[in-house]
C-alpha cells in the first residue's frame, strides 16, 4: 500500500528526514519509534502534504502511484487520514458540518452520491454509538473548548466516519490520562481490518499495550535504525533509545 | 505556496446591463432639478418644500471627511440625479411592465410573475431611481399593511409621509441624508396598522443601472403599536469603470411593543481588482423605537460597494425598548468600509446588543465604528457589543473605533472584541479531510458569521452564505 524509498525532507532549510525507507502492506499497523527530533512528526506531516514541508529526495509510492506529486486533499481523498497530534479548532463550524464536507468531498472523488444532512447524522450517530462518542459533541464546534481528551477522541471518531485506508496517528497518546488513553485505544482497535493500515506514530510504548503492532521501527536522526516486533517496543521501554540511537554514533560506541 | 498569496476575483455575476431605454434628466444639481424631480412624481407642495429646505440646509454643509476611507472628491454637479425606465407609469398589473424589466428581475433570481415569486416574500422592485413593481399587495392590503412604492405613498397616503418622513433622521442630520432628502427619487414604504403581525417577509430589491446616475432611494417603516413586520433589502449593480454614488435614508419607527427586523444583503458593485469602478454607498438608517416595549433589530451582510459607509442605528425612547446590531461587514481586493451603529438609550431599563463581525482581505480596510451613548435618565440601561475581526492574508487592515458614553451610574455596558487571521494550519486541517482551500476558507469564515447569520430570515441566510463565498473567492491561493 505504502512504499518509501530514501526520503529526504526538509523544513525551512533543515533537513530532518535523511533517507528513510518504509514498506506498509494493507491490514498491518506499524509503529514508528524515536526520541525527541528524530523526524516521526515529520513523517506524519509529509504523509499528508503539508505546504510547510518539502520532499527533497527518494519517493513515496500509495496504492502505485507517486505521492509527492499530490495536494493533501487528493491524499485525503484516496484514503490517507492523518490524526492530528494538535487538533486545529474552527470556531462555529459544527463537527457535523465539518465531517460532512469532508465525507463528501471524498465519496464525490470516489465517483458515489453525496449523503445528505439527515442521511449523514443516522450514519454519525451510528459510528458515536460504536465509539461511545457523546453525541453532544457532534453539535459542537470542531475541537473548540474541547479538552485535550476529547480533541483526540474527536480524530479517532473523525477516522471512523472517513474510513480511510491508510491512518496515521501522530502522537495519539499524548496529554492523554490512562482512561482516556483507553478509550482512544478501544476506537483505534475496532477500526483495524485487512483492508486498512496504520501507522502509528508514538514516543512512549504505553500505547502500544493496547493497541499492539505488527511492526515497531526505531526512528533516528531522520532514518529508520531498527525494526521489529511488538517486542521490540517493549525492549526500547526497558533500555531507552540511546542504545539504537543513528548508525554513526552506534559504531563509534561499538 | 503560501495559501493566503494570491487574490484573484471571480466575476461579479450581477454586472450586467439592461438595455432599456430611460429617461434621465441632464446632470448638475440645483435648486430647479430638485424643483424638477418634485413635478415629476407630481407631489405636494409641502413635500416640494421640504426638499427645498434640505437642499438648502445641505450646500451649507461639507462632506464628513472622519470616516476612515479614502477617495477622490466627488463632483455633485457630474451626476444625474433622476433616471427612470421609460414607460408612461407605474405598471398597474405585472403584465403592463416592460418585459426587459421583468427579464433583468429573473436573472437577479427575483421574479416579479405573482405565481413565480418567493413564498412568503413580497417584493418591491426598484430599478434606478423609481419603483417598478410590488408584489403580493392585495394580499396584504386586505391585512390592513401598505407595502408600496414610496412615490405612490406620497399619492395616497400623503398624511402618513407627512407625520413620518424626516421624523427618524432630520434633513439635516448629515452631508448625504440632506442629499437624499433634496432629491430621493423612490423607494418603500410600509406601515403595519395596530396589531398587525406582517405574514410574509416585505422586501425591496434595488438595481441600478444607468451610468453616471446617482441613486437616492428613501424607505419608510412604520410599525403601529404591537405590530410585527421583517423587512428585507437587497442590491445590485452593473460593472462599469467610473464610481456611482448610492445616498439612501432608511428611516424605522415602532410604536408601543411594536417591532422591526430590517434585513440587509447588499451587494453593489464592488470594483474591480485595482480598485476601478464601484459603488459608493454611503447611507444612513436609523430606526426609532418610540413606544415602551418595542424593538428594532438590524441585520446587515455587506459584501459589495467600493465603499461603505453607514451606521445602522437605534434611538431607544421608549422605556423597555430593544436595539439590535448584527453585522457581517467583507472587505476584498481594495474595498473600504466604515461601518458600525449606534445605540442611543434614552428610555429606562433599554437594552441593546452589538454583534459585529468584519472580514479583510486583499488589500482591503475594515473599520468598525460604534457608538453606544446612554443619557441621564436612562436608568437600568445595558449595553452588550461583541466586534471581532477576521483577516485574509497579511496585506488587509481591521480597524475598531468604540465610543461610549455613559451618564448614568446604574447602566451596564459591555464591549468585548477579538481579532483573528485564518491560519494556515486551520486550511491544513480542512484539506487534510478532503476540502480544499476554497471551500475550508468559506467553511472558516461562515463559523465566524454564524451569529449574525442565523438572525437572517431562512430564506437569506443561504443567500448571504453563498454571497460570501463569491466575494472571498480567490482571496486564497
Amino acid at each position: 500500500m505504502l512504499e518509501i524509498k530514501d526520503l529526504h525532507a526538509t523544513v525551512g532549510k533543515k533537513e530532518i528526514l535523511k533517507g528513510l525507507s518504509l514498506s506498509v502492506k494493507a491490514g498491518e499497523v506499524h509503529a514508528i519509534m524515536g526520541p525527541n527530533g528524530s523526524g516521526k512528526s515529520t513523517l506524519a506531516q509529509v504523509l499528508a502534504g503539508h505546504p510547510a514541508y518539502a520532499v527533497t529526495g527518494g519517493t513515496i509510492t500509495y496504492m502505485g502511484e507517486d505521492l509527492a506529486e499530490k495536494s493533501p486533499e487528493d491524499r485525503a481523498k484516496e484514503g490517507i487520514f492523518l490524526a492530528f497530534q494538535y487538533p486545529v479548532e474552527i470556531p462555529g463550524v459544527s463537527n457535523a458540518y465539518f465531517l460532512r464536507a469532508g465525507y463528501n468531498e471524498i465519496r464525490k472523488h470516489r465517483g458515489e452520491p453525496e449523503l445528505d444532512a439527515m442521511d449523514f447524522n443516522k450514519l454519525l450517530k451510528e459510528k458515536s454509538k460504536v465509539l461511545h462518542i457523546d453525541e453532544s459533541l457532534l453539535n459542537r464546534p470542531v475541537n473548540e473548548g474541547f479538552s485535550g481528551g476529547e480533541k483526540k477522541r474527536n480524530e479517532i471518531f473523525q477516522l471512523a466516519v472517513l474510513e480511510p485506508k491508510l491512518a496515521i496517528l501522530d502522537e495519539t497518546d499524548s496529554g492523554l490520562d490512562i482512561d482516556a488513553l483507553r478509550a482512544v485505544s478501544e476506537g483505534v482497535n475496532r477500526l483495524r481490518s485487512k483492508d486498512r493500515a496504520f501507522l502509528v506514530v508514538t514516543h512512549y510504548q504505553r500505547l502500544l499495550n493496547y493497541i499492539v503492532p505488527d511492526f515497531v521501527h526505531v526512528l533516528s536522526e531522520g532514518r529508520i535504525v531498527k525494526s521489529g516486533g511488538k517486542e521490540l517496543a517493549l525492549e526500547l521501554e526497558k533500555r531507552g533509545y540511546d542504545w539504537v540511537k543513528a548508525p554513526a554514533a552506534a559504531g563509534a560506541a561499538r | 505556496m503560501d495559501p493566503v498569496e494570491e487574490l484573484a476575483t471571480k466575476e461579479y455575476k450581477w454586472g450586467f446591463v439592461t438595455d432599456i431605454e430611460s429617461e434621465t434628466i441632464p446632470k448638475g444639481l440645483n435648486e430647479d432639478v430638485v424643483r424638477l424631480i418634485s413635478s415629476k412624481k407630481n407631489e405636494p407642495s409641502w413635500l416640494t418644500e421640504w426638499r427645498l429646505t434640505a437642499f438648502r440646509q445641505w450646500q451649507k454643509m461639507t462632506e464628513p471627511r472622519w470616516p476612515n476611507v479614502t477617495y477622490p472628491p466627488i463632483d455633485y454637479q457630474d451626476i444625474s440625479y433622476y433616471s427612470a425606465p421609460r414607460q408612461a407609469k407605474k405598471a398597474g398589473s405585472m403584465d403592463e411592465i416592460d418585459p426587459e424589466l421583468v427579464k433583468t428581475y429573473e436573472k437577479l433570481g427575483i421574479p416579479l410573475e405573482e405565481q413565480k415569486r418567493l413564498s412568503n416574500v413580497a417584493v418591491d422592485a426598484v430599478f434606478d431611481s423609481v419603483s417598478v413593481a410590488t408584489t403580493a399587495k392585495d394580499y396584504l392590503e386586505k391585512l390592513g399593511i401598505i407595502f408600496c412604492s414610496f412615490s405612490e405613498a406620497v399619492q395616497k397616503h400623503p398624511e402618513l409621509i407627512r407625520k413620518y418622513l424626516g421624523s427618524v433622521v432630520p434633513t439635516n442630520d448629515n452631508f448625504f441624508a440632506a442629499l437624499n432628502s433634496a432629491v430621493f427619487s423612490d423607494g418603500s414604504f410600509c406601515w403595519i396598522p395596530k396589531g398587525v403581525k406582517c405574514p410574509m417577509e416585505l422586501s425591496t430589491y434595488f438595481r441600478i443601472n444607468a451610468a453616471d446616475t446617482g441613486q437616492f432611494e428613501r424607505t419608510l417603516i412604520v410599525a403601529e403599536e404591537g405590530a410585527q413586520v421583517s423587512y428585507l433589502e437587497g442590491c445590485t449593480a452593473p460593472k462599469r469603470d467610473t464610481n456611482q454614488l448610492h445616498a439612501a435614508v432608511v428611516e424605522l419607527v415602532a410604536q408601543e411593543s411594536a417591532s422591526v427586523k430590517y434585513s440587509t444583503v447588499q451587494n453593489w458593485y464592488p470594483g474591480d481588482k485595482e480598485g476601478k469602478g464601484g459603488i459608493y454607498n454611503f447611507v444612513t438608517k436609523r430606526g426609532k423605537c418610540a413606544g415602551a416595549n418595542s424593538k428594532i433589530s438590524w441585520t446587515q451582510v455587506e459584501t459589495g460597494s467600493a465603499i461603505t459607509w453607514k451606521y445602522p442605528s437605534v434611538i431607544l425612547q421608549g422605556d423597555n425598548s430593544v436595539g439590535e446590531f448584527y453585522s457581517v461587514a467583507v472587505v476584498n481586493n481594495r474595498q473600504q468600509a466604515d461601518t458600525g451603529t449606534k445605540m442611543i438609550h434614552v428610555g429606562k431599563n433599554t437594552r441593546s446588543t452589538i454583534v459585529s463581525k468584519g472580514i479583510s482581505a486583499g488589500k482591503g480596510q475594515n473599520t468598525y465604528r460604534g457608538q453606544v451613548k446612554v443619557v441621564k435618565k436612562a436608568a437600568g440601561a445595558r449595553n452588550y457589543t461583541q466586534c471581532d475581526s477576521l483577516l485574509i492574508g497579511d496585506r488587509c487592515g481591521a480597524h475598531t473605533f468604540p465610543y461610549i458614553e455613559v451618564q448614568n451610574h446604574t447602566a451596564k455596558v459591555e464591549h468585548e472584541a477579538s481579532t483573528s487571521k485564518i491560519s494556515e494550519d486551520q486550511i491544513f486541517y480542512c484539506k487534510q479531510r478532503g476540502v480544499s482551500t476554497e471551500n475550508a476558507i468559506n467553511m472558516i469564515v461562515n463559523g465566524f458569521c454564524k451569529e449574525v447569520f442565523r438572525e437572517l430570515p431562512m430564506e437569506f441566510a443561504v443567500e448571504a452564505q453563498k454571497l460570501l463565498g463569491v466575494s472571498l473567492d480567490g482571496s486564497v491561493g
